[in-house]
């Protein structure tokens, strides 16, 4: 699995170079540390990945991996073209642009309906056509490391099946990779699918088995310096609540329903509960979204925060910055490990919680036992 | 804000991705690697009780071999028992008939020296009567003439034969 890390890496980090240097033309200033730009450059989603910028012959250089552009007008039809075709902002291709802060403030354009890194059509003299409406399908950079990420899940699990179809694991001792992961395996069988999902819990296994090493294979890639906030993306935590929520709709059963339609109270406390009953089916995949966004992000966010203190400090003064980065590097090495275990937990509360509510759904008499993680 | 707000784009291609993983995985990898595992502790639970119904007829059959054991060998004292006691039999029969033995012996043995004896004296009492015979008949012939030394001689020889 190292292995495998490393070459991801090293495949990352020499296109980075081969790759466009795009060079901005516009007249700078003294470059003044933008944290709030930094920030939200790193945790957002992008058309590339970028990994660090540089000045030289009052140029700005950019070191990133270019990415598919795949775009969809009803107007336009289907696009599709390489992000380093933008040259960061500067141009515009095939009638579309890539917004950028200047070129926001130079159109004009409403930070409420626009923002940075989005990409808007554009008419033939360059300016933007609001009535044209976009559909961006691009492998942004959230997108490209989900599918490696998912490459690497798929490769490592299909290696272990096929050692347990040989008998490896089965009627010797576990090895390698095998052994690695089969205790987590088995404790989400044990511990998360058993408990929660009773007599039913082969048929709901493949699942939660799925949604856990999704999570967690997406948390762990994210780490790695220079890579996307993927399970951070509330687009990415939004289709995994979908997909709970249709999963436990698909297995609820009419107890289920009477419950939050008639439930067993007082007629009087009947109808308030009701309703908050047909709010809880929904509020318990929101929930799901929110949380693993939120701690996915919240990690991110501070050690990308606890990085720029150290510029911000350099900003006000140079001796400032480099005492501050010692700490501010433990800060982040401390946050490191913190995120590690929290790529694990998450993903074990969002198996956890999947299988609790679906279990819910089909349990009918006594499914009052709440779970509070 | 536009990180509260999920990108469809991103949102389909997640879509994609997990439908595309989760067939893959429940069609390839997640069967065997759950049989696989599930097989595994199955075989371990049933060696367990083999393991145990194993045990269980190893202490039967030890306690039976014990039990023949302890046969065996109280048979063996029982046997030797009964051999020391025909030894002791078989001695003390033979003492008994070699006393009897004996004793039958030194009864003839003694019947045997009677009648040794008898005869001795017999033939003693007859060469005695021989002897006075011959002596009388010597003494009557030398002293039939003086009749005092006669009588002296025969009282002599009379004194001179005694008897035992």
């Amino acid at each position: 699995m190292g292995a495998t890390f490393s070459l991801v890496l090293l495949i990352f980090f020499n296109t980075s170079f081969a790759g466009q240097n795009g060079d901005s033309t516009a007249p700078k200033k003294e470059k003044i540390f933008d944290a709030d730009e930094v920030i939200f450059g790193h945790i957002s989603d992008g058309h590339e990945f970028h990994f660090f910028s540089y000045h030289s012959g009052g140029k700005e250089h950019h070191v990133t991996i270019p990415l598919p552009v795949i775009l969809y007008s009803p107007q336009k039809g289907l696009t599709s073209f390489m992000s380093s075709s933008f040259e960061h902002g500067e141009k515009t291709v095939k009638g579309y642009a890539l917004l950028t802060g200047e070129n926001m403030e130079e159109w004009k354009l409403d930070s409420k309906k626009y923002h940075a890194g989005q990409i808007i059509a554009v008419n033939e003299h360059g300016e933007p056509e609001p009535g044209v409406k976009v559909y961006d399908f691009s492998l942004s950079r959230n997108v490209v490391q989900m599918i490696l990420a998912l490459a690497l899940l798929v490769w490592v699990m299909l290696v272990i099946a096929k050692k347990y179809k040989r008998g490896e694991g089965v009627k010797t001792a576990p090895k390698g990779i095998q052994s690695l992961l089969e205790p987590v395996i088995t404790f989400i069988r044990d511990d998360v699918a058993k408990p929660n999902l009773g007599h039913k819990y082969e048929k709901y296994l493949p699942y939660i088995e799925t949604v856990f090493f999704f999570i967690l294979f997406n948390a762990l890639i994210a780490l790695i310096p220079g890579s996307a906030n993927v399970a951070g993306n509330i687009a990415f935590t939004m289709l995994l609540a979908l997909t709970a929520f249709v999963v436990i709709l698909i297995s609820s059963n009419k107890h289920y329903w009477k419950h939050i339609f008639w439930p067993p109270v007082p007629l009087g406390v009947k109808f308030i509960l009701i309703l908050v009953e047909i709010l809880g089916v929904f509020t318990k995949p929101f929930a799901l979204m929110i949380r693993l966004f939120a701690n996915m992000l919240a990690g991110h966010i501070i050690i990308i925060c606890l990085v720029s203190l150290i510029f911000i400090f350099g900003t006000l003064n140079k001796v400032a910055g480099y005492s501050a980065s010692p700490f501010s590097v433990a800060f982040v090495v401390f946050i490191y490990f913190i995120e590690i275990l929290v790529a694990f937990l998450q993903a074990y509360i969002f198996a956890m919680l999947t299988a609790v509510f679906v279990g819910q759904a089909f349990e009918g008499e006594h499914h009052d036992e709440e779970v509070h993680l | 804000m536009n990180l509260l707000i999920p990108a469809f784009g991103l949102l389909i291609w997640t879509l994609v991705a997990f439908l595309v993983v989760y067939f893959i995985l429940k069609k390839f990898a997640w069967p065997a690697i759950i049989g696989g595992l599930k097989k595994r502790e199955e075989t371990i639970a049933e060696s367990l009780a083999t393991a145990e119904t194993v045990k269980a007829e190893m202490a039967q059959i030890k306690s039976e071999n014990e039990v023949l054991l302890a046969k065996a060998r109280e048979e063996r004292a029982l046997m030797l028992k009964e051999a020391r006691e025909t030894k002791d039999k078989i001695i003390n029969e033979a003492k008994e008939q070699a006393k009897v033995e004996a004793n039958k012996i030194i009864v003839e043995a003694q019947a045997a020296i009677d009648t040794q004896k008898m005869a001795a004296i017999t033939e003693v009492k007859n060469q005695i009567g021989k002897l006075v015979i011959e002596v009388s008949e010597k003494v009557l012939r030398r002293e039939l003439n003086d009749k005092k030394s006669q009588e002296d001689h025969v009282r002599s020889l009379v004194d001179e034969v005694k008897l035992n």
